[in-house]
């Protein structure tokens, strides 16, 4: 694996631009009340990389705890807690804002040649409305924590539990209208701000992605707030929607919370799928497989997405026909992901491949998202669901998804992205040295609970029969290896911050807007703005540009 | 083998002698629930073997070092058309498939033996026919068609039998049902799988599967002495339903008599079946169930039976196919002195007298 498609300048005379987005202003105070969508967008990644840590060190704890049959590391309280702050704390101070939040925020102004977000100050609301709901969750968990898992699940969170349930649901609450603001940012950048000759179809995938994200971050993020603000109502002043005792409907609160929380996970999901497509076009230095198809399956994932949510419910006594139609309509959602996947394999075809690290994660993430596709299958067929759902066969599939499927795809694009975001690469040896460990790690923790799922091991359980051992002891095993792989990229990319090798303009030879110009680009963006003349991904393009270059030097 | 460490010992000795990878299958369900999982596990297996090869042999022939110059190329509709119609087939033979069986898991054949099962903060409560109660344990014969009626007392639960491959959530103020008929005698888990709170990993219990010499021994064994319907029964006495629905000329309340599965039509002119939801909901929250010609005069029960009460008294009803029990009661009733005042306010019973079958 020796061929590669970097293309750095000269070490030896190399320098960072002097002016960029990172120089132009200095203080704290110039990062707290920038508008700059690409300060907005490091503010976050840091943001959301404490909060991945707090939650995978909660993970951490919910393997340690699963080593042994008994509830001996912790009392069953609080193990419920623990794995109820993971979920929390990962699902939606994670999952939800990681690619569109940084990469997005960054790029998609850039991608579509704008010089910023249509609302920049709207944008920067968002991070703070996310640090304010962040801040909460923490105080949540320092006094007392929550313990009603990720869900919210009533009348158990409104009636039964003495916990700080409201303190988080408010939390989450606001961390939606962050997300909201995020979603209605990018629906009107991507309507109105695009460069002269950047007709719809020239639009990078990435952009169609996050633009399909950010309709149902739009249209579905509400319904979690008005689910939320009821629990909160319900759980102080008894209102009486959800008990059944006040005359309320139990099963209501799981269709409003699905209603959401289904599209949520295309929410999370479909950027990744943007930053699969850029960087299997990149390092294949080629169009991306049948680009409409790809492109159009992102806008019919979004609209199924809204139409799926009872399969959450198939074992709930919703009417058996009702289950009919919701398990047809998931099977219709499964089509657009496979044929995405298809494409990015053919992609490939008569390509020149190459594999450095985005590529290795973006690899990664196809063969796990494939296992992680075809199991939601296993859930969405009614008969096989009855046995599987509400086990680890749930938990495994979930994080296959989007562990496995986003958190790969995020890797890959801060890897991909690196360069430009900082000007400086990354060290490559050790960075596919991480990828392949996470790889594995990943593997080996996710893959047995598949096995305890259809042994019927039931997902929360602090404690479980002794038969489930071996399997959970090679997931715990997994897990450890699987910790050391997320490790890894925050120390090699926090020492590339000064040392790395000076990326320059372009080292990966992509065709997007945002690789022709300077790295850490202007807080302009373009020196002036660009005229889009070609297709996304027209590699030829972008080798007679470099041919014109050469002959004016 | 002393030089390996006793933990790395003793998990060699787990992974040799005890470790599971494959649930029995003990139902008549279970195995074709798994045919069709391993359907899928082979339909997978050639998605994701398709996708690998592609991948990597992509990877191999069209590397940077063998092939130096991509050709681009738009997409091809034929080979779109072929990956988007071949998956979605496959999706709907699933489908149709998982459908068949969810039917059948979900709509128990009309013989079967009817239990009920309570959930609450953390433990299941079982109500047999005839009168046995069990607590996270459930006895049944083998080879008999079994339907649970599952609701729950306070937060979701969720009723799972892994060896059956079945699973009902246990919904607060909401009857569900499933059926099954098991087919290994044995002894198999039962899980709560939906979370509860503190003990939900302790919502734990076994199914007694057991030949039918076996059921009736242990039928005979653990009997309270009372069948459902007769707890039922002295519940209907002791709360005076027998007051208002006895059938005699001036009764303020509908014949219950063959009452259960009935079509009913309410003063809102709209007809409903007269099925144990109904019927629950009936006695729980009268005054939106009035039967057509009728005064919404019953008083609410909402918070004073339990739910095991309401089960016995439902049990009662669907076993009332005349009133003669119905009028005997109410005569005995009537001549016993301390219970003269006949139109007990809702839920108060007579002082001294404990209502049977209720706060259990």
């Amino acid at each position: 694996m020796s061929a590669t498609i970097l293309a750095l300048p000269d070490q030896s005379t190399a320098r960072i631009p002097k002016m960029n987005y990172l120089s132009k202003e200095n203080g704290l105070l110039s990062w707290l009340l920038t508008g700059d969508h690409k300060r907005i967008a490091i503010l976050y990644l840091i943001s959301i990389t404490f909060f991945f840590f707090i939650g995978g060190s909660l993970a951490g704890l919910i393997r340690l705890e699963l080593l042994t049959p008994q509830s001996d590391l912790m009392a069953a309280d609080t193990y419920n807690k623990v794995f109820s702050m993971h979920g929390l704390i990962m699902v939606f101070f994670f999952l939800v804002p990681s690619v569109p939040a940084t990469i997005g925020n960054f790029f998609i102004p850039m991608m579509v040649g704008a010089k910023d977000l249509a609302l920049p100050k709207i944008n920067l609301l968002s991070w703070y409305l996310y640090i304010l709901a962040g801040g909460l969750m923490l105080y949540t968990m320092c006094t007392g924590g929550v313990d009603t898992g990720w869900t919210f699940t009533t009348p158990l969170s409104t009636h039964y539990l003495n916990t700080n349930v409201a303190g988080a649901a408010l939390a989450v609450f606001v961390a939606g209208f962050s997300s909201i603001f995020t979603g209605l940012n990018f629906v009107v950048t991507i309507h109105k701000m695009r460069c002269p000759g950047m007709t719809w179809f020239r639009l990078p995938l990435f952009v169609w992605s996050h633009y399909a994200a950010s309709i149902l971050m739009v249209l579905g993020t509400p319904v979690l707030a008005i689910t939320l603000v009821l629990v909160i109502l319900e759980r102080i002043a008894h209102i009486g929607v959800f008990d059944p005792a006040y005359g309320g409907d139990p099963l209501l609160f799981q269709h409003l919370f699905w209603f959401y929380s289904h599209p949520a996970v295309y929410i999370m999901i479909l950027p990744g799928f943007g930053v699969i497509s850029e960087v299997v076009s990149t390092f294949s230095r080629k169009r991306v497989f049948g680009y409409t198809a790809v492109a159009f399956s992102s806008v019919a994932i979004a609209v199924f997405g809204f139409f799926v949510w009872a399969h959450h419910m198939f074992i709930m006594g919703i009417s058996n026909y009702a289950a009919l139609v919701f398990s047809l309509l998931t099977m219709l959602v499964a089509v657009p992901s496979a044929i995405k996947i298809f494409n990015w394999a053919f992609t490939l075809y008569k390509g020149s491949v190459t594999f450095e690290t985005p590529m290795l994660y973006a690899i990664g993430f196809m063969g796990l998202f494939t296992i992680g596709g075809m199991t939601g299958v296993f859930l969405g067929s009614t008969g096989t669901d009855i046995h599987l759902t509400e086990t680890y066969f749930v938990v495994a599939h979930f994080h296959f998804v989007m562990v496995g499927g986003m958190l790969m795809a995020f890797l890959s694009g801060i890897h991909f992205w690196w360069p430009k975001m900082t000007g400086r690469m990354y060290p490559e040896k050790i960075s596919q040295f991480a990828a392949v460990v996470t790889y594995i790690g990943f593997n080996l923790t996710f893959f047995p609970q598949f096995i305890l799922g259809m042994l019927g091991m039931p997902r929360r359980y602090a404690s479980y029969p002794p038969e489930f051992q071996v399997l959970n002891v090679f997931s715990t095993a997994g897990a450890t290896v699987l910790g050391v792989g997320y490790l890894l990229p925050v120390l090699y990319l926090t020492w590339s911050l000064k040392y790395g090798q000076i990326a320059g303009n372009n080292p990966w030879q992509a065709t997007g807007l945002e690789w022709q110009v300077q790295s850490p680009p202007l807080s302009e963006n373009f020196p002036e703005i660009p005229i889009m003349d070609h297709e996304a991904y027209d590699y030829e393009w972008l080798d007679r540009q470099q041919a014109k270059e050469v002959a004016s030097v | 083998m002393s030089h390996i460490s006793p933990v790395l010992w003793q998990f060699l000795v787990k992974w040799l002698t005890n470790f599971a990878i494959f649930p029995p299958e003990a139902s008549r369900i279970a195995a074709q629930s798994d045919a069709l999982f391993f359907f899928m596990v082979l339909v997978s297996l050639i998605g994701l073997t398709t996708v690998v090869l592609l991948v990597v042999g992509f990877s191999i022939l069209y590397r940077k070092e063998r092939h130096p110059h991509a050709v681009q190329i738009e997409g091809s509709t034929l080979l779109e058309s072929t990956w988007t119609i071949i998956p979605l087939g496959l999706f709907l033979i699933i489908f149709v498939w998982g459908a068949l069986i969810y039917f059948r898991v979900y709509t128990p054949p009309a013989n079967a033996m009817n239990i009920y099962v309570v959930g609450k903060q953390w433990m299941w409560k079982i109500e047999h026919p005839g009168g046995q109660h069990e607590i996270n344990a459930l006895h049944i014969p083998v080879n008999e068609p079994v339907q649970l009626t599952i609701i729950s007392q306070d937060v979701f639960h969720s009723f799972s039998i892994p060896a059956f491959r079945i699973k009902r959530e246990a919904i607060p103020g909401r009857y569900t049902t499933v059926g099954f008929e098991a087919t290994q005698v044995g002894t198999y888990h039962l899980f709560c799988t939906q979370y509860c709170g503190t003990d939900h990993s302790h919502m734990t219990g076994e199914v007694v599967v057991m030949s039918r010499d076996d059921y009736k021994k242990w039928l005979a064994s653990s009997t309270s002495g009372m069948s459902l319907a007769q707890d039922g029964e002295r519940l209907f006495a002791s709360l005076s339903c027998n007051a208002c629905h006895n059938d005699t000329p001036n009764a303020r309340g509908p014949n219950l008599v063959n009452v259960y599965d009935s079509r009913l039509t309410l003063s809102t002119g709209e007809t409903v079946t007269a099925d144990d939801a109904y019927l629950r909901q009936a006695i729980l929250n009268p005054s939106e169930h009035v039967t057509q010609g009728y005064v919404p005069i019953m008083p609410t029960y909402q918070g004073q039976i339990s739910e095991e009460g309401v089960i016995a008294l439902v049990e009662y009803i669907k076993s009332l196919h005349s009133n003669y029990r119905v009028q005997q009661t109410l005569n005995t009733t009537a001549l016993v002195p301390q219970n003269q005042e006949k139109a007990t306010p809702a839920g108060q019973t007579p002082s001294g007298q404990k209502p049977q079958g209720v706060g259990r």
